[in-house]
């Protein structure tokens, strides 16, 4: 779950250096579009996919076009306040009566939960569709960029973005496609979020969002592989926590383990540091 | 033989003039009605929010240490001021050796000392870490700090938890607000223009020059950052003795965000910004109220990070950009 969010938030960051605070928004539009097309449009569940991952990705490549790109070359504290202000315009102008509405919305069950045990451990087949899911996009991305023409354009900007575009890389193409695909994949994450916890309201992509951001920093930011890793890790570390201490202490304990990791590893779990020089 | 006013007491003088203008002006504003309590309200709380974000603002702004857990420490120095006031009050009631005031501004200094405190014990090892990844750290630790005072009920029944801490006296009146105000400009402004501080900002431009002339580079770097957070605890120390009720909520990590769209709107490094957009941040916020007919009201939040975004977009280097009030200019340093 939060692997899916995370792996945008890494992306993102990786390519531009920027908190994209409007990610865990951007999931959550996804949510909803998926609650229309199932609700309005009666779509089947891969057209509802599809769907929600494509809204997705075009609303972040305009927020991208319209308040980032102008700030590209301002202070990075610039375009990082302006995520902050595209995030809360996101939740309260989708919360007015006019567009989805404050209040919560039961999202649809496309399908009946069925609970399987492997070796005692109960599974139920959302549960299991997530981790495909999540297991296919790891992949699907992995491949992306490391073995197509668009990623080794995404990695040329994401190392120097400048010599990027000396060297005929089109460096605009190349970060708006990042984030839609980034954007895409929070789509994707919010339908599965509605089928796993089926209530969704305009504001459900705060926490969401900032732990993906936390789990993408504990894996080590700009990483792909880092990003699930330290997805996994903060789903354990809440599900433990609420199982054996209290569920009141959630939050703060997976936040503790993220403090801990990056005083021992600065640029996290799997992260490269960068070499400073004078 | 002319008569020579000592240094100091003319210093004195000088500090005690603006707060006596400004009590007195806004106290006969309130005694003869031209604000009504509404908007008196809003002026203290613009007061409060700009004491806490003129010490985000030395930790940001000035040493450029990027901290996103400034609401937290706010919330230890709120807590820690209402508890002792209303120890106080519950121990002594009327009939005690000090005056109430008195025992405020002690509290005061005890929130403010609390939150520097802590900031010492946090900055210690997260301020090794840099730029975007000490943001995380500090967070995080807002986000700890929330979730204890989520459940500050177990170890503590008067902090309330989740429910919110109640029967805190009022005792943040116009005065205090604006000596609180003025003690901060003064304090920051001082700072700023001392030896410390062009340290401070020699770090934020280039951490390995700085070090090369001499500036224990860490050392500095909790300095800055414990004197900004003692700033957020006085600050959250008037706040809850402003409106009398704490609540978790009021602490968690979307409140230092706040904060810091007031510090950069106002321009990083701007004494003059930061005092300006807290002002215009609150009374925009609070003022829509009024302004909006009540069936636009959500469209509150609508506009306000429109008009941020806006703004961001126009001035990226903030509304005041280098430019300060001459009252907050140094004598040689500009």
């Amino acid at each position: 779950m939060y692997a899916l969010i995370a792996l945008g938030y890494t992306m993102v960051y990786g390519i531009v250096r920027l908190i994209n605070f409007a990610h865990g928004d951007v999931f959550m539009v996804g949510a909803f579009l998926a609650l229309y097309a199932i609700e309005r449009l009666g779509l089947p569940l891969p057209a509802v996919f599809v769907c929600a991952a494509a809204g997705c990705a075009a609303l972040a490549v305009a927020i991208e076009r319209l308040a980032y790109r102008p700030l590209r070359s301002a202070p990075k504290i610039a375009a990082l306040i302006t995520a902050i202000g595209v995030s809360l315009f996101l939740e309260y102008f989708t919360a007015l009566h006019q567009v989805f509405g404050p209040n919560f919305y039961a999202f649809p069950r496309p399908f009946d939960v069925v609970s399987r045990e492997f070796g005692g451990v109960t599974v139920t087949n959302i549960q299991g569709i997530i981790f495909l899911a999540t297991l296919a996009t790891l992949g699907g991305l992995q491949y992306v960029v490391y073995h197509t023409k668009v990623g080794r354009a995404m990695r040329a900007v994401s190392h120097d973005p400048v010599t990027a575009g000396l060297m005929g890389v089109n460096v605009n193409a190349v970060i708006s496609f990042t984030f839609g695909l980034g954007a895409a994949l929070a789509g994707v994450g919010g339908v599965l979020y509605g089928i796993a916890y089926p209530q969704i309201n305009t504001f459900m992509g705060v926490m969401p969002g900032l732990k993906a951001f936390t789990a993408a920093v504990l894996g080590g930011i700009g990483s792909i592989p880092g990003a699930v890793l330290g997805a996994l890790i903060m789903g354990q570390s809440e599900t433990m926590t609420s199982a054996y201490l209290s569920s009141t202490y959630r939050d703060g304990i997976a936040f503790l383990i993220l403090i801990a990791v990056l005083l021992v590893k600065p640029t996290g779990i799997l992260g490269t540091a960068r070499v400073e020089k004078v | 033989m002319t008569v020579r006013i000592p240094r100091v007491a003319g210093n004195i003088l000088k500090a005690l003039l603006p707060f006596c203008l400004l009590t007195a002006t806004l106290l006969l504003l309130e005694s003869r009605e031209y604000l009504n309590p509404f908007w008196i309200r809003i002026i203290q709380l613009s007061c409060v929010v700009a004491v806490s974000a003129l010490g985000l603002n030395l930790i940001y702004g000035f040493t450029g240490l990027f901290s996103l857990g400034h609401a937290a420490f706010y919330g230890v120095g709120a807590y820690t001021a209402a508890l002792l006031m209303k120890g106080f009050v519950g121990a002594y009631g009327e009939e005690s050796f000090l005056p109430a005031q008195a025992a405020f501004l002690g509290s005061l200094a005890a929130g403010g000392i609390a939150a520097a405190l802590l900031a010492c014990l946090v900055g210690l090892p997260t301020l090794r870490l840099t730029s975007d990844y000490l943001g995380i750290a500090t967070l995080g630790f807002g986000v700890i700090t929330k979730v204890l005072f989520d459940n500050a009920d177990s170890f503590l029944p008067q902090l309330g938890g989740a429910r919110g801490m109640t029967g805190i006296p009022r005792m943040t009146e116009t005065p205090w607000v604006v000596a609180g105000l003025v003690a901060a400009i003064l304090v920051a402004r001082n700072l700023v223009h001392s030896t410390y501080g062009r340290a401070l900002v020699a770090i934020r431009e280039d951490e390995i020059a700085a070090s090369t002339v001499g500036i224990d580079i860490f050392r500095y770097k909790v300095y800055g950052f414990t004197a900004g957070c003692a700033f957020a605890g006085v600050a959250g120390g008037l706040y809850a003795h402003l409106y009398t009720f704490l609540h978790p909520s009021n602490f968690d990590f979307l409140k230092s965000f706040d904060v810091l769209m007031i510090v950069v709107l106002g321009g990083l490094g701007n004494l003059s910004g930061t005092l300006v957009a807290s002002f215009g941040w609150i009374f925009l916020l609070e003022g829509m109220r009024v302004l909006l007919p009540p069936e636009y009201i959500e469209f509150r939040w609508v506009i306000i990070p429109l008009l941020l975004i806006v703004t961001m977009l126009v001035r990226p280097q903030g509304l005041f950009g280098r430019r300060e009030f001459p009252f907050l200019r140094g004598k040689v340093y500009r």
